[in-house]
């Protein structure tokens, strides 16, 4: 054996002896069951010691003829077709507040990033308690200026997942706008010092600058949120459990309630599937983008 | 031109103070909420003040439900697992980052792509596994299915790949082992990689609320978050007791959120604009 092939079979034993000790722990719990979930999608298990029963495609089949699945993807796409803009522009419009200069930004960065960082329990049970409809803060206020009705909010079919979608607005928007002010931080100062000799003002430079500089940025943060909604399910869990009726059950409840209610594991895996395919295409349409964006950057 | 200038300025901090107070609303209201009695929460006209303080919350919610356990098995279960992530990870990510072994890209690849996979996806065949291993409705099955991402390897082999290669030459050539190169210089200067993977895996487990909900069903092992939920469920008019114990279960994350918000900010400019 020549002293190459022995340094070769040296570097390759130390740099197996780095990976191995998480590597193992990954291929049995992260790698196995994100292959297993394709197996288990074409099978009938209840997760027993019955054994598990080859189906085909019957549990695919089922899935498009549910009405409870139809519903839930409706509503994750309503959810994410407001919050993924909604987010987007309050976190856009804070980070260039901020980016002006200002004293104190620290301070003010904390407050809007906290809500990202607390959990969604303690969080959930409070916006569930400004969100009563009788008693509740929100409603008060909305009498006091005049508003005779104001809506039930999570008890209201037509109105609990605007609950949801403000609150993921309010809770999200910090991580956001942490991404776009690093952004901002990078745009050349000569840029905005050429646009005012040639006499644009404020807004312009917002509007034929800033924006247009942010495009990346932008590109990043839709897909991040787009994917985000689509796992949403914490924050529905603990304000509205779905409900009232299927009005917010979203994809993610879906596979929750087949699997660990209705201990359908194939049916749930699925779902799942559904689920993973939308991401994937979303995170396509990433890489062709990012593509894009390098060669204009 | 000045004094417009001036004006600017004032408009942005009042609607800048304006905006973050409106952040920061619901959590006011949680912590004086968690002072009133409970039919005062609720009682009209509000107010956000409590008419009286009743500090007696703090301590009525401890006997209420069992939350010493459920602080304690919380901080068990952030601990254990932040630690296996963070040691592994960075033994991994220097492993990608700086040894050529045979198959490294390939596995690599391997990793990147498994991070694009929700953990939804694959939840239900996760917990089958686990449920034949025995491990569902114990702490150890909770912390093995989320001590070894593979975010955590990414993120590390980021830092690691600034390294100098010239630096770790240098130390081999001085004699120094792989293993000690990687103690001795590799981690000391992976150090801010390391506290933005410690700052993100210690609030993502302490604020984890479906792993603990699906795996954990007996009281004595649940987590704070699901004690909350559980609280909730039970005792659903206690609207003040509920927001006492939100307080508390907010304080930790609280705490190290303002010392390390640093790290924070450039965990997420690390991990997202990098584009």
């Amino acid at each position: 054996m020549t002293s190459k092939r022995k340094r070769a079979i040296r570097t390759n034993l130390i740099g197996y002896s780095f990976v191995v000790p998480n590597f193992i722990g990954y291929f049995v719990f992260i790698f196995l069951p994100v292959c297993f979930s394709f197996v288990l999608s074409v099978m009938e298990w209840d997760g027993s010691d019955v054994p598990m029963k080859f189906v085909g495609l019957k549990n695919f089949v089922k899935l498009f003829g549910d009405s409870t699945f139809q519903i839930s993807l409706k509503n994750t796409l309503w959810y994410a077709v407001f919050t993924v803009p909604l987010t987007l522009v309050a976190a856009l419009a804070v980070a260039i507040l901020l980016n002006s200069k200002i004293k104190g930004i620290v301070v003010y960065r904390t407050a809007f990033f906290f809500p990202y960082v607390a959990s969604l329990v303690a969080v959930g049970a409070v916006w569930n308690m400004l969100f009563q409809p009788e008693f509740g803060p929100i409603n008060e206020l909305l009498r006091f200026i005049g508003i005779e009705n104001p809506p039930k909010w999570c008890a209201s079919t037509d109105w609990a997942m605007w609950v949801i979608i403000i609150v993921s607005v309010w809770k999200y928007m910090g991580y956001y706008m942490v991404v776009y002010l690093a952004a901002l931080q990078g745009i050349s100062k000569d840029l905005y010092e050429a646009a005012g000799i040639d006499g644009a003002t404020g807004w312009k430079k917002i509007r034929y600058i800033t924006i247009p500089m942010l495009t990346p940025t932008t590109f990043f943060v839709v897909i991040m949120l787009t994917i985000q909604c689509f796992k949403v399910f914490d924050l529905i869990y603990v304000m509205t459990g779905g409900g009232p009726g299927r009005s917010t059950n979203v994809l993610v409840n879906h596979i929750y309630n087949a699997a660990f209610v209705d201990y359908k594991f194939g049916y749930a895996s699925a779902s799942a599937l559904v689920l993973f395919a939308i991401v994937l295409i979303i995170t396509l349409v990433q890489m062709r983008g990012e593509k894009k964006f390098t060669d204009f950057v | 031109m000045e004094t417009g200038k001036t004006r600017n300025k004032i408009i942005i901090y009042t609607v800048l103070t304006l905006l973050a107070a409106l952040m920061l609303m619901p959590f006011a209201w949680m912590v004086f909420a968690s002072f009133k009695s409970n039919n005062e929460v609720f009682s009209l006209p509000m107010r956000l003040l409590p008419r009286e303080w009743h500090f007696e919350n703090y301590k009525l919610i401890w006997e209420k439900i069992p939350l010493m356990t459920f602080f304690k098995n919380t901080t068990k279960l952030t601990v254990i697992t932040t630690l296996i992530q963070v040691f592994t990870s960075c033994f991994a990510a220097y492993g990608f980052a700086k040894v050529n072994f045979k198959g490294r890209d390939l596995l690599f690849v391997v990793y990147v792509t498994t991070i694009a996979v929700p953990w939804q996806v694959y939840m239900v065949p996760q917990f089958a596994l686990m449920g034949k291993l025995g491990l569902t409705n114990s702490h150890l099955g909770l912390i093995l299915m989320q001590a070894f991402s593979a975010f955590g390897v990414f993120l590390m082999r980021q830092f690691m790949m600034s390294i100098p290669t010239e630096l770790l030459e240098a130390a081999r050539i001085d004699g120094l082992t792989e293993y000690g190169i990687f103690f001795r210089i590799a981690l000391p200067l992976a150090k801010p990689g390391i506290a933005t993977l410690v700052i993100f895996t210690f609030v993502n487990i302490w604020n984890d609320f479906m792993g603990p909900l699906i795996y954990l069903n007996s009281t004595e092992l649940k987590t704070i978050q699901l004690g909350i939920r559980m609280f909730i469920t039970q005792y659903g008019a206690e609207y003040a007791l509920i927001m006492a114990a939100s307080v508390l279960s907010l304080i930790p994350v609280l705490v190290i959120f303002i010392l390390c918000q640093k790290w924070f900010v450039e965990g997420i400019t690390a991990g997202g604009v990098k584009g």
